[in-house]
């Protein structure tokens, strides 16, 4: 199979779920109601998906491994400690915590300067150690949110209240208006994402080759780094955190895709993701009929997934 | 170790005297009725829990990093705790309660030991490995027990149950925990047979030791230790983990002599963050967990660095 026709395949099975998440039991009555609370659901988790891939596969670009991925980092855990924070710094009822444009600008700015100290702390010298590495990225994600939760004890009922809905979003209470506020802006990203291909090539053949063939790897880190971080932003805010979910696409991508160019790569790995959240969603809630949820089954599978690859020694 | 011992026992006497009611010693030496019952219901209990918790979760994460001779290994970090969690729920189903014992105990005690045989048969050369796999495998066992929990309605008891937080302990609900006291006798009876199987099971054979024998009394011992404490006080993240580092960092490895203060230096920590949690939003109170999980994070990050310059 070439990749073309697995783009479409994949392609394919995602159109087939958003339809039959949107269109099923729908006629002429009730189309208004259904559509106006079908549409965002299914928005928000394209949405979430393909943010999600994105960012995973940049992110193991730039740091030139295939086991790393922002949400095992703790940089998920960080956007929740976020919001907690501006619900602590400016209380509930601002206009930083209700307006849904407000707290998205000031969360993924906030976000931004955040996981670029992060990021450098992690990175700042050549740490020998990848297992060192990825330690501290789990013990930091558990920090941050136990310090979250330490924040939200010490906080209001009233204000806790505002932040709960930012904290435990799902698939079946979707902030409407954060969804439409968000594709674009995902959009945008992806755009000048797939604008960087040629040079993220250029960056998995290792930090020397890159510099040596003339790619300006510390500023197209941090651009990337930068993209990346308005990603997870994204993806947190709408569906909430999902930690081993990019690990298992970008994985997945790059076992099955045999291009190794990120023209392919980006785009397939949005694919599969939309795919595989779309079935899986699809699956829990007609076949399990909501007996479970599927970010439980997703961390099992992942979890799994990364013992694996772990006990294999597939990470050195 | 005179030092600490005093120390902790003005820590204790400052814990029972922290409260929303008014307990003085002035009341006491009274003989006021309410003052003295309050003593003993609320007050003595909870010390006795948090003195009990602290020893025993610390002793368990010493034994923990002999028998898998490894720094960061623990309670938490080798999916014990989760493994407990996974039982509660199972008994929860299968009993109705979540208070079947054998079931949590050979629950907690099976991760446990697939834990140990799945460290032991990796050759690995790096000292981070292992708590990376425990804390996955941690993560993949607490999916397994929030799927079942989820099934059948009983994630808010899960949640709840897995808080640390030693408020509502009366008489009545930690006598459970006095099991750290035969817990701490046998780890002291074991600890020299323990530390030669922590050397590798040919070393240990050869200096005539059963080892599978041994092997599966020393996780015996963390894993009912932990269960229980989980049990009846909730997690306590990282306790395990960092005490026994810190004990090592002043008194050195003997396993045997670094029991006893292991056990005061673990009930310090955990009655220093229990003072710390009842009185910073006082008269509310923050559960421990909190305040352990930060404090025992942040170290564990500094040690995790600190491990890294010198290897």
């Amino acid at each position: 199979m070439r990749d073309s026709t697995r783009l479409l395949l994949l392609l394919l099975v995602a159109l087939t779920f958003t339809g039959l998440f949107i269109a099923v039991g729908l006629t002429a009555d009730n189309y208004e109601y259904f559509l106006s609370r079908r549409v965002p659901k299914v928005l928000a988790m394209i949405l979430a998906a393909v943010a999600i891939a994105q960012s995973s596969m940049v992110f193991q670009t730039i740091t030139n491994n295939r086991i790393l991925t922002p949400s095992i980092m703790g940089f998920d855990a960080l956007y929740i400690l976020t919001q907690v924070l501006i619900v602590v710094l400016f209380g509930g009822l601002s206009a930083m915590v209700i307006n849904p444009f407000l707290n998205f600008a000031l969360s993924t700015s906030l976000m931004l300067i955040f996981s670029l100290l992060l990021f450098t702390f992690y990175f700042h010298k050549q740490r020998a150690n990848i297992l060192v590495l990825l330690l501290l990225g789990v013990i930091f994600g558990q920090l941050f949110g136990n310090v979250a939760s330490f924040l939200i004890m010490l906080l209001d009922p009233n204000e806790f209240a505002s932040v709960l809905n930012s904290m435990f979003a799902s698939f079946n209470n979707v902030n409407d208006e954060l969804v439409y506020w968000s594709a674009p802006v995902l959009a945008l990203v992806s755009v000048l994402l797939y604008r960087l291909n040629r040079q993220l090539d250029v960056l998995w053949l290792d930090t020397d080759n890159a510099i040596s063939l003339g790619v300006d790897v510390r500023k197209v880190t941090r651009y990337c780094l930068i993209l990346s971080a308005v990603l997870i932003a994204i993806s947190t805010a709408v569906i909430g955190p999902i930690m081993f979910f990019g690990l298992l696409v970008t994985n997945l991508t790059r076992e099955w895709f045999r291009s190794y160019q990120h023209r392919v790569l980006l785009v397939g790995c949005s694919l599969l993701s939309v795919a595989i959240l779309l079935t899986g969603q699809w699956v829990v809630e007609n076949l399990f009929e909501f007996e479970t949820q599927l970010s439980v089954v997703i961390n099992f599978v992942g979890g799994i997934y990364f013992l694996s690859m772990l006990v294999r020694n597939k990470v050195i | 170790m005179k030092k600490l011992l005093l120390v902790l026992l003005l820590l204790s006497l400052a814990s029972l005297f922290v409260g929303v009611s008014d307990v003085s010693l002035a009341a006491i030496v009274a003989g006021d009725p309410q003052a003295i019952e309050l003593l003993f219901t609320s007050r003595f209990p909870r010390l006795l829990s948090i003195l009990l918790a602290g020893a025993g979760l610390s002793i368990a994460g010493l034994i923990m990093q002999q028998i898998s001779q490894n720094r960061f290994a623990a309670p938490s970090t080798s999916g014990t705790f989760e493994c407990a969690m996974l039982g509660y729920v199972l008994s929860l189903i299968l009993f109705g309660d979540g208070q079947n014992l054998l079931v949590i105990f050979s629950v907690s005690m099976a991760g446990t030991l697939l834990f140990v045989q799945l460290i032991s048969r990796i050759q690995f050369k790096n000292a981070v490995f292992v708590p990376l796999i425990g804390l996955v495998f941690g993560n993949v066992v607490e999916s397994m027990a929030m799927f079942v929990a989820y099934k059948y309605d009983a994630v808010q008891n899960l949640s709840g149950w897995a808080v640390a937080n030693f408020a509502n302990l009366l008489m009545g609900d930690y006598e459970l925990l006095f099991i750290a006291i035969p817990v701490a006798v046998l780890s002291y009876m074991y600890a020299t047979r323990i530390s030669a199987v922590g050397m590798g099971k040919d070393f240990a054979v050869n200096l005539g030791l059963k080892y599978q024998q041994v092997l599966i009394i020393g996780v015996l011992l963390v894993s009912v230790m932990s269960a229980t404490i989980v049990m009846i006080v909730g997690q306590l993240p990282f306790l395990g983990l960092i005490v026994p580092n810190i004990v090592s960092r002043f008194y050195g490895d003997n396993l045997r002599r670094n029991i006893p203060i292991t056990a005061i230096a673990g009930a310090m920590i955990v009655l220093v963050c229990d003072l710390v949690g009842r009185t910073i939003i006082f008269p509310y109170e923050v559960p421990i967990s909190m305040i352990i999980s930060i404090l025992g994070g942040a170290v564990f990050i500094y040690l995790v660095l600190k491990g890294e310059k010198h290897a």
